[in-house]
């Protein structure tokens, strides 16, 4: 029972809005502490682990790219690009990008999209565009709504398509879990399974994207014809 | 073969560089908190394969003293201004999305074509690190594009990269860092306890509420795990193998292939996995740090339900 210690940190250190790497680390010395270790050797099998996943933070050497690009007014030209299309919302924008994210994922190709490389440089500043082209400048609040619906998006969509990919991590963790259980079950029915879900989050975000437009519209109009609040 | 040190040693370059403009940076009043920070990453991914694990140990930990109390600061970006970059965007037009492009074609390519070369029987790709050397060579393609296109001065590229690091700030660490506590998790046997709580505690008598315990303890789980590969084996062994499919005769394929799902529902919902809910949220400086996992939930739960239900009726389809 002591090894869930470490998770008592965790979860409260979450809800005190202490610095999360400070949170997590001192979950890791608490539970490494708790399961009998010396300080030492939790240090020790901390640094290993943190050494051996340096591959999770490799995404960030993408930022020189992306950063030169939006120097060179990148957000600029995917926000003009949008201005152009007549039919463009902000949800629109998202169900178009969902569909592909999750179609390039159920076939393997899970790099085409992510929050650095797709997201922050083009895909929520296009989102934005096409909600203020509608609605004329939009409040930071519901900017800042559209870009987390943006993300939201991304993941969401990776998440229900990549497991429909017969090579994917997930699929094969399945199996060989099931295997050291003296089950077989091929990647092919593994993946199948995974389809009837898939298809209820694409509806469920077509859905939500769809009264997302229909909110906008509404608080926009609202917005335009009530005075502006003063402080 | 190209392995992934080669990667390695290209972030940690990166990483020095800013660190050496953190140092020069006089806008920023935390700069030596900042350089230090940088220094540190840069270290670790040039020499972290040979300093040993308790080395290793200390590096984290002093990153995670200098981020967690106060540090870290942000200086004044050097970029261009909206009048500028509207210039350069209607000159440029549509080229200016050829480089970010080409990160993610080369990346494929390199995951797709260059993974199976093989040179003289050996690999020309190390096969177990595709990914992130695929990446490294989608950069490094993109940049060379970039430099093309944009003529930009040599120092640019690392300048903007401060800019959106500094944006990023300790964030950048957090999810190598929630991958290291899940080892720990591991060597600890936190899975094996709260699995054990679970088929204790639940009453799990019949189809309907092992279904339920499984799908929202997979969900609940990977809450805590910030990802649903390390609370899946312990929640089939648990809780899948020996009553859905042992005790009630459930079908293992739906099992694993829904309860995997369930796991993804819970992703979603959790700080814990902070490259999806955490990094977007720096990444597009919104205010709310909880901004994207709300805008998850409503999907998350329902998916759940659905989830559970779906278990529900087509694993027992015999």
């Amino acid at each position: 029972m002591l090894t869930l210690l470490g998770i008592m940190v965790l979860v409260a250190g979450f809800a005190i809005r202490l610095n999360p790497l400070l949170v997590v680390a001192a979950a890791a010395l608490v539970t490494g502490l708790a399961a009998g270790m010396s300080p030492v050797a939790v240090t020790a099998a901390f640094g290993k682990a943190f050494n051996q996943n340096r591959y999770v933070s490799v995404v960030w050497l993408v930022l020189p790219v992306i950063g030169l690009s939006e120097r060179y007014g990148l957000q600029v030209r995917a926000r003009t690009l949008i201005g152009r299309l007549q039919s463009a919302t902000a949800g629109r924008i998202l169900m178009v990008y969902f569909v592909v994210r999750q179609l390039t994922a159920a076939v393997g190709l899970i790099s085409l999209g992510g929050h650095p490389q797709m997201v922050r440089p083009l895909i929520a500043p296009m989102a934005e565009a096409a909600g203020e082209k509608r609605h004329g400048p939009l409040p930071e609040k519901v900017r800042q709504r559209i870009r987390a619906y943006a993300a939201a998006t991304d993941n969401i969509a990776v998440f229900f398509g990549e497991d429909i990919f017969i090579a994917f991590g997930s699929i094969l963790l399945i199996k060989s879990t099931l295997s050291s259980n003296g089950l077989e079950a091929s990647p092919l029915q593994l993946s199948a399974w995974a389809i009837p879900t898939a298809g209820l989050a694409f509806a469920i975000h077509m859905v939500r994207m769809l009264l997302f437009d229909r909110r906008l519209s509404r608080e926009m109009t609202v917005a335009e014809t009530t005075p502006a609040e003063r402080p | 073969m190209i392995g992934v040190d080669f990667v390695y040693a290209l972030a940690g370059l990166m990483f020095a560089g800013l660190a050496v403009l953190s140092a020069r940076d006089g806008s920023n009043p935390r700069r030596w908190g900042n350089a230090a920070f940088w220094a540190l990453f840069a270290t670790s991914f040039l020499v972290g394969s040979f300093i040993g694990d308790l080395a290793n140990g200390c590096l984290i930990t002093a990153m995670v003293l200098i981020a967690g109390f106060g540090g870290l600061g942000r200086g004044e970006p050097v970029t261009t201004t909206l009048q500028e970059r509207e210039a350069s965007s209607a000159r440029l037009g549509n080229r200016l999305f050829i480089p970010a492009l080409t990160i993610p074609v080369v990346t494929l390519f390199g995951a797709l074509v260059l993974a199976k070369v093989q040179i003289g029987g050996h690999p020309l790709i190390d096969p177990k690190q595709t990914t992130p050397i695929s990446l490294g060579l989608g950069v490094i393609a993109a940049l060379v594009v970039a430099f093309a296109l944009l003529k930009p001065r040599l120092v640019e590229p690392l300048h903007e990269a401060r800019r959106m690091m500094e944006s990023v700030s300790w964030a950048a660490l957090l999810p190598q860092t929630l991958a290291a506590l899940g080892v720990v998790f591991v060597l600890a046997g936190v899975g094996t306890v709260i699995g054990g709580l679970a088929t204790h505690w639940l009453p799990l008598d019949t189809r309907f509420a092992a279904v339920c315990a499984f799908t929202l303890g997979m969900a609940l789980f990977t809450m805590i795990m910030g990802n649903a590969f390390a609370a899946f084996p312990v929640m089939a062994t648990a809780i899948g193998l020996p009553l859905i499919v042992g005790k009630f005769g459930g079908d293992a394929a739906v099992m694993g292939a829904i309860g995997m799902l369930s796991g993804f529902c819970g992703t979603l919902m959790t700080p814990m996995a902070a490259n999806f809910n955490l990094i977007p949220v720096a990444l597009l400086e919104l205010k709310d740090r909880n901004a994207v996992i709300k805008a998850q939930a409503p999907t998350a739960i329902l998916l759940l339900i659905a989830n559970t239900a779906l278990m529900y009726f087509l694993a027992f389809h015999r």
